[in-house]
C-alpha cells in the first residue's frame, strides 16, 4: 500500500515534520494574515493554481471509480460466462439422457472488450490530464512561492539600511542572520512544498469522502470506524516523539557544546592535561544522546508503520464486508475495488495534513520573526527641507551635547567641544573608554539626547545623513572590506573613480606598491575573510580609500598592534600624509601624536572627563597626567597607583 | 560510507536479525493482495461468505504481524543506528583529543567541530533511514518481481517495461536537478555573504554613504537566487506527475492485458487484482531505491570528512618508555631549534638557541610574525621541531610523556579560553585538588579576587560558554590565576598582558614577582615596558634571535632591539590598548 508523497523534496521528506517538536507563533491568525497579504499581487497566478489543483486532483480521484466500471463489467461477463457454461452442461446432460429433447446449446457469450476498451481510454487521457494540471500547478507555484520570497528578502534588506545603527549593536550578527537567512528558508520551503501540499491533501481528503460515498455510505462509514485510530497515532503518538525530540535536542546541544568548548580550549586541554577529563565527559554526554537519540528515532520511526496498519485495516474491513455485499450481489465487484483504493488514499491526506500542520506552525513563527524585525523601530526620518553647508571647512563644534545608549545610563552630560578647521583632536583614554561614543554621534549613527552637533556651523541634523557622511572620512582598525577585487574596494570609497584616481590615492596611501607585487594586482579578489593579504596591507587599504574619497574631516585610528615595524612606518606616514589640511580626530596611542594634538580629548567611561594641550593637562595633574607620568615612567609604578588613588579614581575604574 | 560500515560488525546479529524482519515484514506486504485475491476467486465468485470471512481474519492477523515485525525492526535499527554512531562520535573525540596543534591547523577547528557534531548526526540520519525504511524497499522490489512472474510471466512484461522507464526519468531529472541544486547552493552562499558583509561593515556602508549601491548588490544577487529557484522547483515539478502518471498507467494497462488474459482463461480475476497490488509496490519500491541513492551522495560527503579524522595519526605521541627527568627544577633550554609549520617555505624559527634558568625571567620580544608565540608553543611540545633539541630539567621534551612536561608548565595563552563552570572550577583546572586558600591567593596575585568577590555568587558564579559574561580582562586574569594554581616550575606568559589594561598589568607583575621567585618565567611581550626589567630579553627578528641579554646590553649591542625600543619611547601607548 504505497503512498504518493515518498518524494518530498529538499531532504525534509513529508515525514519530516511530524512527531518533531514544533515551535509556535505568538499571533498565529495575525501573522498568517499579513503573510498572505503578500500574496495578493500573485492572485492570478494563484487561482489558477488553485484551479489546476482542483481540475488535476478531481480527475485523478475519479479515476479509481471508473476503473471500477471496467473490473465490473470483466467480472460480470465472467460470471455470465460461467453462468452459461453450467447452463450448457447441464442442457448437455439432459441430451445425453434423451436426445430428441429440442434443447440448443446456448451460445457462449465473450467479454465485452469494446466497453472495457472505452473504459480504458477514458482513463488513459483522464490520467494525463490530470498529470498535464498537476503539473502546470507546481510550475506556476515554483514562480509565484519564489517571486514572493524574493520581495520579502528584499523588503528585508531594505528595512535593515533603515535601521539605526542602535539595532546592530545591540544583537549579534548571528540573532540578524538568523531571522533573514533561516527564517527566510523556512518560509520558502513551506510556500514552495508545504502549501501545495496542503490545498492538495485536503482537496483529496473531500474528493475521496465525496467518492467513497457515492459508492456506498455504508462502507465509509466502516472506514470512519478507522478514523479515531488515526487520531490516536497521530496526536498520542506524535505528541510523545516530540518529547524524546526535545530531550534529544537538548543532548545534542549539550554534546555540541562540549566539542565546542575542548577543541577550541584544545591548547589548555593539553597544556593542563585534561584530556582523559574531558574524554570522560564526552563519553557520558554521547551516552545521553544516544540514550534520548534511539527513543526519538524509533517512536518517530513508528508512526509511518502505525499510520499504514490503521489503513490495513480499513482495507480489510472494506474487503470483508465489501466482499460479502458483492457475494449477495448487493454491491458490484468493480465498487469494490474502488473503494479499497479510496479507502487506502484516505489515511494519506490525515497523516499528511497532521504533518503540515506542523511545518505551517513552525513557518508562521519564521514569518512572525521577519515581521518584528520589518516592524522594528527605524531612524529619524531626513529631515524634509535638508541645510546646505555654505563653506566645507571642517569645523566641528559639540554644544551642550547629552547623550547616552539608553535613557538611564547618560554618558556625556553636557559636552561641549570645539575643533577648528585643520587642526588635530587626539582622543585618549583606556580600553572602552569610548572612543566609538565620539564617532557613533559625529557621523549621527546615534542620535544626541540633548545640545547639538555643528559641522561648518550646521546642526547636523538638519543635513542630509548622506551629505554628512560625505564629510567625513574613517580609518579605524577593524578595517572593513568586502568579498571583491582590491580595485573595487578602493573605489568604495568615491563613485565612478577613473582608474588614475584609484592608483593616485593607492600610491599616496603606500599600498599601491604591495599591490602591484601580488600576481593579480588590483584585481587581486579578496576572499571572504580578506586572509589572504596581512593586517597591515589591510589598514593601507582602508587609507586609499579615505584619499580616494577626500573627506574635509577624518576619524583616525591610530593602533598598530598586529602590524610589523615595516608596515607600521607606512601607515603612520600615510596617515599624516591623508591629514594634511583637514580636521582630524585620532584615537591616538603614540606619544608624538598627543603631543602635537591641537587638542586632546580624555575619555572614560563613555565621556570626555578632560580636554586640552599636552602641556594645559599636565599642568591640571588630573587623569591625563596620571596616565602620561605612570606610562612614562614605567617603573615607577606604585607612584602611579598613588596617585590615581589621590586623585580619587580608583583603579579598578580604569578596568574595563 | 564503506568505511564506517566496520562499525556495524558488533552488531552483525541485530542486522541479521533486522534484514530477516523486514523480509517477514515485506512477505505480510505481499501477502495480503493474495489474500485479497482469493476472497474475490474463492469468496466472491462462489458466494461463500463464510470463506470471505474466514480470510478476513487471516488478513487481520497478517496485517498484524507484518506491523509488528515493522515496530520490532525499527527498534533494533534505530538502537543499532544510534549506537554505532555513538561508537563513531566516541573514537572521533578520542582521536581529536590526541591532535597536537599541527593537526588543528591543518583541519581548522571549525571544521573539527562540524564533523564530530554535525556530520555524525548526518550519518546517523542515514543509517537510521536505511535500515528501517529504505532496507525494506530492494526485499519487495526482488520478491516482488518474483511472485508477480509467479502469478502471470504475460503480464509481467508490462512491469518490466515501466521500471527502465521510471528509472529513466528519475535519472535524467536528477541528473539535471543535481546540479541546478549546486547552483543554487551556491548563489544563496552569495546572497548571505553580502549579508553577511552588510551587517559587520555596516558603519563603513553608511559612512560611505552606499546605502543604495549595496541595496542594489543584495538584489542583483537576491534576482539570481530567485531565477535558479523557480528554474529547480520547475524541474521538480515535472517530475512528480510524470512518475504519478507512469504508475497510473501502469494500473490501466494491467487491467486492459489482465482482461484478455482473464477472458481467455489463463488467469484468475483475484489474480489480476494482486497483480495489480503487486506492481504498485514494486513501482513505490523503485522510488524508494531511487531515493537511497540520492541520499548516499549526500552523506557520503560527511562520511568522508569523517573517515579523514579517524584516519590520521596524531603527529606527536609519547615515547615507547619516558625518560623521568630528575634534580633540576624547570630549566629550560634550547639547542640550536629549527621549526617550520608545515607546508610554510621557510622556517618559522631558525637556529634558536638560549637557556631559561629558574628564578629568571626571560623575556621575548620582537615584531608580528617574529615567531615569539611559536617559540613558547614549542615548549609544551604543541608542536614537533625540525631538528634541534628542547630540553627541559636536562631532559628532551620529546623523550618524556606529554603530560609529565605539562605538568610542569603554567601556560597562559595570549587568547584566554575558560570554560563553562564555575570560577573554582575553572582556577582549579590545573590542580584538582588544590585548597580553598591556594585558589584565592591566585586569584589575589591575578588582580582577580577584587571583580570575583563582587560577582552576585563570588567563587561560584558560573562562566558562560566561551567567557562571554565577564570581560576580556577579567578573563585573561582568570587565566592567569589557572596557571598560578598550578604552582608550576616553569611559567609561560605568552603576550599575555597586552589585554589588561596598564594599570592592572602592573599591580599584576608586582605581585606576580614575589609568586614567581623560585620559578622559570618565559614572558612574550609587545612592550618595552613589560620586559625592561628581566633578567633576559631574547629579540627575535623573522625567526633568528637577532640579540640576547639585559635592556642594557641590547640597547648597546642590539640594532633591532634599539628600534623597537626607541619606536616605542617616541611612540609609547599612553593609553592601555593593544588588541
Amino acid at each position: 500500500m504505497g503512498g504518493q508523497g515518498m518524494m518530498g523534496g529538499g531532504g525534509r521528506g513529508p515525514m519530516g515534520a511530524m512527531g518533531r517538536p514544533v515551535e509556535k507563533a505568538k499571533d498565529f491568525s495575525g501573522t498568517l494574515k499579513r503573510l498572505l497579504l503578500y500574496f495578493v499581487p500573485e492572485s492570478v497566478n494563484l487561482t489558477i493554481v488553485l484551479f489546476a489543483a482542483i481540475i488535476g486532483t478531481v480527475f485523478s480521484i475519479v479515476g479509481p471509480k471508473i476503473l471500477g466500471w471496467a473490473t465490473t463489467e470483466l467480472f460480470n461477463d465472467l460470471i455470465n460466462i460461467m453462468y452459461v457454461r453450467a447452463q450448457n452442461q447441464s442442457i448437455r446432460q439432459q441430451l445425453m439422457q434423451n436426445p430428441s429433447l429440442p434443447l440448443q446449446l446456448l451460445p457462449i457469450p465473450g467479454i465485452n472488450f469494446d466497453y472495457i476498451g472505452r473504459i480504458i481510454l477514458i482513463l488513459v487521457v483522464l490520467y494525463v490530464v490530470s498529470a498535464i494540471f498537476i503539473f502546470m500547478q507546481q510550475y506556476l507555484m515554483a514562480g509565484v512561492s519564489q517571486r514572493t520570497i524574493y520581495k520579502l528578502r528584499k523588503e528585508v534588506d531594505q528595512k535593515l539600511s533603515r535601521l539605526p545603527l542602535k539595532y546592530f549593536d545591540g544583537r549579534t550578527h548571528g540573532e540578524i542572520l538568523s531571522r533573514a537567512v533561516n527564517d527566510m528558508d523556512n518560509i520558502a520551503f513551506t510556500l514552495q512544498q508545504s502549501l501545495m501540499q496542503l490545498i492538495t491533501s485536503a482537496l483529496t481528503l473531500v474528493g475521496v469522502l465525496v467518492m467513497m460515498l457515492s459508492i456506498s455510505w455504508k462502507l465509509t462509514l466502516i472506514v470512519m470506524l478507522t478514523l479515531p485510530l488515526s487520531v490516536f497515532v497521530v496526536a498520542g503518538i506524535a505528541q510523545r516523539s516530540q518529547q524524546y525530540f526535545r530531550k534529544q535536542q537538548k543532548s545534542l546541544g549539550d554534546l555540541n557544546g562540549h566539542v565546542e568548548e575542548m577543541y577550541t580550549g584544545h591548547k589548555i586541554v593539553k597544556a593542563f592535561g585534561h584530556e582523559a577529563k574531558a574524554i570522560a565527559e564526552f563519553d557520558e554526554l554521547n551516552r545521553n544522546l544516544r540514550e534520548a537519540g534511539w527513543k526519538a528515532q524509533f517512536v518517530s520511526g513508528i508512526i509511518m508503520p502505525l499510520m499504514r496498519f490503521v489503513g490495513n485495516l480499513g482495507y480489510v474491513l472494506v474487503a470483508v464486508v465489501g466482499g460479502i455485499w458483492a457475494a449477495q450481489s448487493s454491491i458490484t465487484l468493480g465498487d469494490v475495488q474502488a473503494f479499497i483504493q479510496y479507502s487506502n488514499q484516505f489515511t494519506q491526506p490525515i497523516t499528511q495534513l497532521a504533518n503540515i500542520a506542523n511545518v505551517i506552525q513552525s513557518t508562521i513563527a519564521s514569518a512572525e520573526r521577519v515581521f518584528e524585525l520589518l516592524d522594528e523601530q527605524e531612524q529619524v526620518p531626513e529631515v524634509a527641507q535638508p541645510a546646505r553647508i555654505p563653506a566645507h571647512v571642517g569645523a566641528v563644534e559639540f554644544d551642550h551635547v547629552k547623550f547616552g545608549y539608553s535613557p538611564d545610563k547618560i554618558l556625556m552630560q553636557d559636552m561641549d567641544i570645539q575643533a577648528k578647521p585643520g587642526q588635530m583632536v587626539a582622543i585618549v583614554g583606556p580600553t572602552g573608554a569610548g572612543k566609538t561614543t565620539l564617532v557613533n554621534l559625529l557621523m549621527r549613527f546615534y542620535e544626541v539626547d540633548g545640545g547639538k552637533i555643528c559641522v561648518d556651523g550646521v546642526d547636523i541634523t538638519q543635513l542630509k545623513r548622506g551629505d554628512l557622511r560625505c564629510m567625513f572620512g574613517m580609518v579605524l582598525q577593524d578595517t572593513w572590506l568586502f568579498h571583491g577585487t582590491l580595485r573595487d574596494n578602493i573605489a568604495y570609497g568615491k563613485e565612478n573613480a577613473t582608474e588614475a584616481e584609484i592608483v593616485a590615492a593607492s600610491q599616496a596611501a603606500y599600498a599601491d606598491h604591495f599591490i602591484r607585487t601580488l600576481p593579480e594586482g588590483y584585481d587581486t579578489v579578496l576572499n571572504e575573510d580578506a586572509t589572504n593579504i596581512s593586517q597591515g596591507q589591510k589598514q593601507l587599504l582602508t587609507i586609499a580609500r579615505a584619499f580616494l574619497a577626500d573627506p574635509e574631516i577624518l576619524i583616525l585610528d591610530e593602533a598598530t598592534s598586529s602590524v610589523d615595524t615595516r608596515t607600521e612606518l607606512l601607515i603612520q606616514e600615510a596617515m599624516s600624509q591623508l591629514m594634511k589640511g583637514r580636521t582630524s580626530f585620532v584615537i591616538a596611542h603614540r606619544l608624538s601624536t598627543i603631543r602635537n594634538a591641537d587638542l586632546i580629548l580624555v575619555m572614560n567611561h563613555g565621556t570626555i572627563i578632560e580636554q586640552g594641550t599636552h602641556e594645559g593637562l599636565l599642568a591640571q595633574k588630573g587623569f591625563y597626567a596620571d596616565l602620561y607620568n605612570s606610562q612614562f615612567r614605567g617603573r615607577s609604578v606604585d607612584e602611579a597607583i598613588e596617585l590615581a588613588q589621590a586623585q580619587k579614581l580608583g583603579v579598578e575604574e580604569l578596568v574595563e | 560510507m564503506i568505511k564506517l560500515l566496520r562499525f556495524l560488525k558488533p552488531y552483525q546479529t541485530l542486522l541479521v536479525f533486522i534484514v530477516l524482519l523486514a523480509i517477514a515484514q515485506v512477505a505480510a506486504n505481499l501477502y495480503l493482495p493474495n489474500l485479497m485475491s482469493d476472497i474475490v476467486n474463492n469468496g466472491i465468485a462462489q458466494f461463500d461468505t463464510n470463506y470471505i470471512r474466514q480470510t478476513g481474519v487471516i488478513m487481520v492477523v497478517v496485517a498484524i504481524g507484518g506491523t509488528l515485525c515493522t515496530v520490532v525492526g525499527i527498534f533494533f535499527a534505530s538502537q543499532v543506528a544510534t549506537s554505532m554512531v555513538q561508537t563513531i562520535r566516541g573514537e572521533l573525540f578520542k582521536k581529536v583529543e590526541r591532535f597536537s596543534l599541527h593537526e588543528f591547523d591543518t583541519i581548522s577547528t571549525a571544521s573539527l567541530i562540524t564533523r564530530t557534531t554535525n556530520d555524525t548526526t548526518q550519518v546517523q540520519q542515514l543509517m537510521v533511514m536505511m535500515l528501517s525504511m529504505l532496507i525494506t524497499a530492494p526485499i519487495t522490489l526482488v520478491v516482488g518481481v518474483i511472485l508477480a512472474l509467479d502469478q502471470d510471466v504475460s503480464l509481467a512484461w508490462i512491469l518490466l517495461a515501466i521500471m527502465p522507464i521510471l528509472v529513466g526519468v528519475i535519472v535524467i531529472a536528477a541528473s539535471r536537478a543535481i546540479p541546478l541544486f549546486m547552483v543554487m547552493q551556491a548563489k544563496l552562499d552569495k546572497l548571505n555573504l553580502i549579508l553577511d558583509e552588510n551587517l559587520t561593515g555596516v558603519r563603513v556602508i553608511r559612512a560611505f554613504n552606499r546605502i543604495d549601491q549595496e541595496e542594489q548588490r543584495f538584489d542583483v544577487a537576491n534576482l539570481e537566487v530567485t531565477d535558479v529557484a523557480i528554474r529547480v522547483n520547475q524541474l521538480i515539478a515535472s517530475l512528480m506527475p510524470v512518475m504519478m502518471l507512469m504508475i497510473s498507467l501502469s494500473q490501466v494497462a494491467i487491467i486492459w492485458f489482465g482482461s484478455q488474459r482473464v477472458g481467455a482463461g489463463h488467469l484468475q480475476i483475484g489474480a489480476m487484482f494482486a497483480f495489480m497490488q503487486y506492481a504498485l509496490q514494486i513501482l513505490f519500491s523503485l522510488l524508494m531505491v531511487a531515493l537511497l541513492f540520492i541520499m548516499i551522495p549526500r552523506a557520503e560527503a560527511s562520511a568522508a570528512r569523517i573517515t579523514e579524522v579517524l584516519e590520521m595519526q596524531p603527529e606527536i605521541t609519547d615515547p615507547e618508555e619516558a625518560k623521568e627527568p630528575t634534580g633540576l627544577r624547570g630549566v629550560v633550554e634550547f639547542q640550536d631549534v629549527t621549526f617550520s609549520y608545515k607546508g610554510a617555505e621557510a622556517p618559522a624559527l631558525s637556529n634558536i638557541t638560549f637557556s631559561a634558568q629558574p628564578g629568571k625571567v626571560t623575556a621575548i620580544i620582537g615584531g608580528t610574525g617574529a615567531g615569539k608565540s611559536t617559540l613558547v608553543n614549542l615548549i609544551p611540545r604543541f608542536y614537533d621541531i625540525d631538528s634541534g633539541h628542547i630540553l627541559v630539567d636536562g631532559v628532551e621534551t620529546r623523550e618524556m610523556s606529554q603530560e609529565r612536561l605539562r605538568s610542569k608548565i603554567g601556560f597562559v595563552p595570549q587568547k584566554a579560553v575558560l570554560f563553562s563552570g564555575t570560577i573554582n572550577e575553572n582556577l582549579r583546572y590545573g590542580k584538582q585538588d588544590a585548597t580553598e586558600e591556594e585558589i584565592r591567593h591566585a586569584a589575589d596575585i591575578a588582580q582577580a579576587a577584587e571583580f570575583i568577590t563582587k560577582m552576585p555568587e563570588g567563587f561560584d558564579s558560573q562562566i558562560a560558554q566561551g567567557g562571554t559574561n565577564v570581560s576580556g580582562g577579567q578573563m585573561q586574569r582568570l587565566s592567569i590565576a589557572r596557571a598560578l594554581v598550578r604552582k608550576p616550575e616553569i611559567y609561560v606568559f605568552d603576550d599575555t598582558f597586552s589585554a589588561l589594561d596598564f594599570k592592572t598589568d602592573a599591580r599584576l607583575r608586582a605581585a606576580l614577582k614575589g609568586e614567581t621567585r623560585d620559578s622559570t618565567v618565559l614572558i612574550v611581550a609587545q612592550r618595552v615596558s613589560t620586559v625592561i626589567d628581566a633578567d633576559q630579553i631574547i629579540v627575535l627578528d623573522e625567526g633568528r634571535i637577532s640579540g640576547l641579554g639585559t635592556h642594557r646590553e641590547l640597547m648597546k649591542t642590539c640594532p633591532v632591539y634599539r628600534g623597537i625600543v626607541t619606536s616605542q619611547l617616541s611612540a609609547t601607548e599612553i593609553a592601555e590598548e593593544a588588541a
